[in-house]
Order: structure tokens, then C-alpha cells, then sequence
């Protein structure tokens, strides 16, 4: 196990490569969402790539991840292919969830997904469990814990971190701090606004980081996933981000100003980190065009997939509310 | 213990050795909740299994009832067979959030792709003067939603072996146990040493009218029912057991029989069990019933501190004696 995140120039492309796919397939979506071929709430992720990529990068898939409602990020960057999520959106049959669960909720056994939670908070108290079952059967396997800001004001935050630390599981928890829990900016719901100090405050080793930046982000997490695997306890880490488009669809944002917003763009860890690349001779400007050509294939390939999807059976309707087995 | 002998033991006993043959035989499975383990359970169900299993079997948790119920959760998915003390059953609103938006949708909103292999055990019901904060029965509320088995045993026998199956139900299971019923003990016949969780029971069998109840009425019903054969009155006890999903066959069939029914539930009436009962028997024997469908049901307070009010809220043998003899009169 290497201390530090080997950063090395493949890595590098591999870190804007897989943040373009989820800008795209965000993109994607709002157009389909337009087109209504996608409904219910859909929160997108726009802004916050650099968060979902930098923590992939430091599991393994032996690791488990937990995610909220705003979960699409998470998802691919996690390895679950776009085809399948698109379809999900599309409520497919060849959906992950077989259209049961759509944007909300991303399960994908295959990766150890224990899915979107659409329930503030709801997903932390799960994440302690998987957390234990895994030390139980000395699985070496660390639960990676995504919620937002807005999270820390429920009390599930609180006992579950509590119970992690406690019962020492290898929980990593992830804050994704963006300042807006829908349009309750954090000063007017939290007295204490440092959120890593509440961590800390249980005794929980926490820290908080660029959320703009993947490298930035990619070692932190590679620092917290070594220490809970050298000590069996948790961690936790507070991205600092923040969410370019609306909080869902349905969203007039009078709750902070378009200035704020192109403030942030500045910081879109996309082109600053496709700058970066140009400016330092370590990819040209070909081969990111030529990424981006590939991301723009694979999604028309995930949309056709949805487009061509079918759907459930309406007698299937009842399926999977009681299971007849435990899936293997 | 001999299995030839018919054995003699408490509610309470026989919540403890289903416990340790659970823990015994299924080495995934765990206990945890408040006090389960130093302190031995605040029924004292699980005393002496800490000692017994050690820490790592027998969980004592924070008061944090969302944390533990939903970390049983995580941990029924990743493979572990959960068992969760949850105090009494007024507590588990804490939780609800957890057993609801969790445990209850988890399954069918993957797809298929994870179970939840949980059982959370609960105390519920009043009778001991311990006011409206601790004398909840929600058993009827949870069984309301899909996702979930409910089990509430009213038997020793049941107490004793309802949870091996529960816990090997790939679902997640809801096991109520009536605090009235603890300290009552029963005779578990010699062969017996298994019991399903998906069908009633007929305690007593009948012609004249059904008294169909289940859980800690069931013991005021089969007084009832003693009390009316007095009478001349040949009334049939139907045990649910498993209140999700309802036996409806094994309701029906005792209707059809006797064309009389009163539903005895520890629940409110609006909205309850006893009104759903009612329904299906409206729904499909609508033709057999010679009397109008009765029910005995808790009156719509708050439990009472008071003893005498107390009583007077809950079902009552008189009460059902009471329903029973009004229903025969009807028609
Ligand atoms: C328990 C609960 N309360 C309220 C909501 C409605 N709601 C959905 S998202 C949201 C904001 C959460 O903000 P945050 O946790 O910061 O995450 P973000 O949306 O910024 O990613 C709210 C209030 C909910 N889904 N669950």
C-alpha cells in the first residue's frame, strides 16, 4: 500500500476522462429531461466532479460505497456503466434497478453500490452497517459514505457517526459540503458552520479539502483510506464544492446570486484541470479532443441503449417487494 | 432439555433460548440494541447471553434507535443476519425512518439486487400503568407496509420458535412481543420444535361465531371464549400470528364456518387491523355472514396512567363476551 496517490500522467488523463463522463451524462440528462424522457426529481452533479472521481480513485472494488439522491457522479465514476444508468433514468427494464429505482436511487450490486438514498442522512446509519458486516468477515473492505452538508443537521448524522467511531468501523465519511442545502445556505441551519470539527468532535480524525480539486481530493482520500485500513477506525473528510446548476429541475435559485455562482465556475476543476495538462506538456490538446470525442460516443451509445430499452411487464409490478432468496 | 418432555416455561424464557439457538445455530446472526447486553434486556429477555456469546454476539448500543436499526440494515445487505432489540415498540417511531424508507423499500428499489435478512424484535402493548409515552401497539400500523413481515407471537410456543424462521427470511421481519405476555407460561407440546410464520392458528375450534385476534388479546380471548361455552355460546379463536401478510384463507375458512365474526385488537379502531379484517371479510364472504362483522378494538385514547382507566381503554374479556353475545343475538 503506497502512501501517497501514484499521480502519473496516465492518472492525470484518467482523472479529467472520468469527470467529463459525468459532466456529459449530466448534460445528457437535462436535455432528456426537457425532452421528458426523464422525470421525477433529478439533482445533478455539475460542479462537484472532482469529489466522486478523487474518492473512486482511492477504493478498491473490494470497498463499498453509500450515496444520497445526487448520486450520478458517484455512480459512474464508481464503474457502473452509463448504458445501464441511462436506462435506469429512462425507467427501463435494462435499467440497474430495473426502472424500480431511478435517479434517486442507484443500486449495483456488481460494485458494492448500496445505492441513492433519497432520505437525508438516511444512508449513513447503512454505511455503519456495511461497515461492520465487512469487519466481520474480515473483508479489509473500507464503506465509502458520500451526504451533503445538509445531512449534518439530522441526527442520523450524528448517531451514525457516533456508532462508527464507537464500534471503530471502517467507515469513510464524506461530506460534500456545496453550502446550499437546497436553498438554506449553511450559516442559517447549522450554529456551527466547521463542519469537520463536529467530526471531530466525536473523537472522529477528520479533515477538510479543496472539493474543487481532484488531486487535491485524491489525496486526502488516499491518506483516510490508508489509516482505516492500518487501524480498523473511520474517517472523515469535508469537500469544500459547490453545485453549478440548480439544487433539481424545479429550482428558481433566489437563494444566492449569479455573481456567486461565476465565481465558482472559475473554479471548475474540469477546464482548470485540462489547462493544467496543456500548460505543463503533459497531453495535447488532440488527445483531450480525442477524450472527449469518446465520451461523446459512449453517451449517444448509452442513450440509444435506454431509447431501445423496454419496460417491466406490468405483472412484474409486485416483484422483488418481498424476496423470495438472498441473491448470492 | 429433554424434547420428549413436554416443557413448561415462560413468554419470556422462551424468547431467551430462541435467542440462543439462533445465535447457537447461525453464526452470521447477532444480537444488539439498548441494554441487551450488560444490563440483560429492559424485559430481561436477553440476561445472561452476553455471558454466554460474548460482546461481539450481544451488541449493546447507543440511544440512537435510527443508527442501529439502519446500521442492521448495511449489515443485512452485506451478509450478516442481524437481530434488533428495539426497547419497546414506542421507540421504534425513532427509527421509523430506517424500517420504512429503508428496510421496507431497499429490496424492491434495487431491483431485486440485495435482500434484507433482518429480524427487529420489539416489545409493544399496555397493561402496566406505564401511560400513553409507553403503552403504544403499533404492530397494526407496521403491518400497513409492504416490505415487511410482522409476526406477533401470543403463545409461548410461538415465543419459542417464531424467530428461527424470521431470521431466515430473506425479508425483513418485525417480531412483536406483548409485555403483558412475559411472565405467562405455557406448555410447548413434546414433538414440537418448529413453527411456521406465514399461517393463523386455530386455538379453539367452534360453530357458533369466530373470535379472531392475535398477540396479547389472545390470552382475554380464549377467556372470553371459556366464558361464553358457559353460556352455551361455541365460539371459535383464531391466533393471526402473522399479521403481514394475513392467513385470509384461514380467516375466511373460520367465518365461512361459523358466519359470525369479532375481531379483537389491541390497536385503535380507526384505521386499524381489526378494520382491515373487517374489509376482507366484507370483500369475500360477504354471503356466509349471518350478523354484522364486531369488533373489540383499544378506545381512541392515550393510555391512561390511571389503572382503572387503563383498563378501561384496552379489550377486556367482559368486552368481548360483551361483542360475542351481541353478535349471536343480531340477526
Ligand atoms: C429527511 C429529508 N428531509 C428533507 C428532504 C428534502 N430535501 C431533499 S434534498 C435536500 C437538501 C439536502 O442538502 P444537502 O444534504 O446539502 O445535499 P445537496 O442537495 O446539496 O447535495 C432536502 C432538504 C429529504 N429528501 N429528506
Amino acid at each position: 500500500m503506497t502512501t501517497k496517490a501514484h499521480v502519473d500522467r496516465a492518472m492525470l488523463l484518467h482523472l479529467y476522462r472520468e469527470m467529463r463522463r459525468i459532466r456529459v451524462f449530466e448534460e445528457r440528462c437535462v436535455e432528456l429531461y426537457q425532452a421528458e424522457k426523464i422525470r421525477g426529481f433529478l439533482h445533478l452533479y455539475d460542479g462537484q466532479e472532482a469529489v466522486a472521481v478523487g474518492i473512486m480513485q482511492a477504493l478498491a472494488p473490494r470497498d463499498a460505497v453509500v450515496a444520497t439522491y445526487r448520486e450520478h457522479g458517484q455512480a459512474i465514476a464508481r464503474g457502473i456503466g452509463t448504458d445501464v444508468l441511462m436506462a435506469e433514468m429512462f425507467g427501463c427494464l435494462e435499467g440497474c434497478c430495473r426502472g424500480r429505482g431511478g435517479s434517486m436511487h442507484i443500486f449495483d450490486r456488481a460494485t458494492r453500490f448500496y445505492g441513492g438514498n433519497a432520505i437525508v442522512g438516511g444512508g449513513l446509519p447503512l454505511a455503519v452497517g456495511v461497515a461492520l458486516a465487512d469487519r466481520e468477515f474480515e473483508r479489509d473492505a473500507v464503506t465509502a459514505c458520500f451526504f451533503g452538508e445538509g445531512a449534518v443537521d439530522e441526527g442520523e448524522f450524528h448517531e451514525s457517526v457516533n456508532l462508527a467511531v464507537l464500534w471503530q468501523l471502517p467507515v469513510l465519511f464524506i461530506c460534500e459540503n456545496n453550502l446550499y442545502s437546497m436553498g438554506t445556505p449553511l450559516e442559517l441551519a447549522e450554529a456551527e458552520t466547521d463542519i469537520h470539527s463536529k467530526a471531530a468532535c466525536y473523537r472522529l480524525p477528520s479533515e477538510s479539502v479543496d472539493g474543487m480539486s481532484p488531486l487535491a481530493v485524491l489525496s486526502a482520500a488516499t491518506r483516510a483510506v490508508e489509516h482505516i485500513r492500518a487501524t480498523g477506525g473511520p474517517y472523515f473528510l469535508e469537500c469544500r464544492t459547490y453545485r453549478f446548476r440548480a439544487h433539481s429541475m424545479f429550482d428558481a435559485q433566489g437563494y444566492r446570486t449569479r455573481e456567486e455562482v461565476e465565481l465558482w465556475r472559475r473554479r471548475d476543476p474540469i477546464p482548470r484541470l485540462a489547462s493544467w495538462l496543456l500548460d505543463n506538456g503533459l497531453a495535447e490538446a488532440e488527445e483531450l479532443e480525442a477524450i472527449d470525442r469518446a465520451i461523446l460516443a459512449e453517451m449517444d451509445a448509452a442513450v440509444a441503449f435506454a431509447e431501445n430499452g423496454s419496460l417491466e411487464p406490468v405483472e412484474g409490478l409486485e416483484r422483488f417487494v418481498t424476496m423470495e432468496d438472498i441473491p448470492a | 432439555m429433554n424434547a420428549a418432555q413436554p416443557r413448561r416455561m415462560t413468554y419470556r424464557e422462551a424468547c431467551r433460548q430462541a435467542l440462543r439457538d439462533a445465535l447457537n445455530t447461525e453464526p452470521r446472526s447477532f444480537l444488539m440494541g439498548e441494554d441487551v447486553g450488560l444490563y440483560g434486556g429492559c424485559y430481561a429477555v436477553s440476561k445472561g447471553l452476553l455471558e454466554e456469546f460474548g460482546e461481539r454476539r450481544i451488541r449493546d448500543t447507543p440511544l440512537s434507535e435510527s443508527a442501529f436499526v439502519g446500521a442492521g440494515i448495511g449489515a443485512a445487505m452485506a451478509g450478516l443476519r442481524p437481530i434488533v432489540e428495539i426497547m419497546t415498540c414506542n421507540f421504534s417511531l425513532l427509527a421509523l425512518d430506517q424500517i420504512m424508507n429503508s428496510a421496507a423499500t431497499l429490496p424492491h428499489m434495487s431491483g431485486g439486487q440485495f435482500a434484507i435478512p433482518m429480524v427487529i424484535r420489539m416489545a409493544t402493548g399496555a397493561g402496566r400503568q406505564l401511560a400513553a409515552q409507553h403503552s403504544h401497539s403499533l404492530e397494526g400500523w407496521y403491518a400497513h407496509i409492504p416490505g415487511l413481515r410482522v409476526l406477533a407471537p401470543g403463545t409461548v410456543e410461538d415465543a419459542r420458535y417464531m424467530l428461527a424462521p424470521a431470521l431466515a427470511d430473506p425479508n425483513p421481519v418485525l417480531l412483536f412481543e406483548h409485555i403483558m405476555l412475559y411472565n405467562a407460561e405455557g406448555e410447548i407440546p413434546a414433538k414440537l420444535s418448529a413453527v411456521d410464520i406465514t399461517t393463523a392458528r386455530l386455538r379453539r375450534t367452534g360453530d357458533d361465531l369466530s373470535l379472531i385476534t392475535y398477540g396479547g388479546s389472545l390470552p382475554k380471548t380464549l377467556e372470553a371464549a371459556t366464558r361464553l361455552a358457559e353460556e352455551g355460546i361455541d365460539a371459535a379463536v383464531l391466533d393471526l400470528r402473522v399479521l403481514r401478510p394475513l392467513d385470509e384463507a384461514a380467516i375466511l375458512a373460520t367465518v365461512r364456518h361459523t358466519g359470525r365474526a369479532v375481531i379483537v385488537d389491541e390497536g385503535w379502531r380507526s384505521g386499524s387491523l381489526a378494520a382491515e379484517i373487517g374489509m376482507r371479510l366484507m370483500e369475500h364472504c360477504f354471503d356466509r355472514l349471518q350478523a354484522p362483522v364486531a369488533r373489540v378494538c383499544t378506545r381512541e385514547v392515550p393510555i391512561p396512567y390511571a389503572a382503572h382507566l387503563e383498563q378501561a381503554a384496552l379489550p377486556s374479556v367482559e368486552a368481548i363476551v360483551e361483542a360475542a353475545r351481541a353478535t349471536m343475538e343480531a340477526a
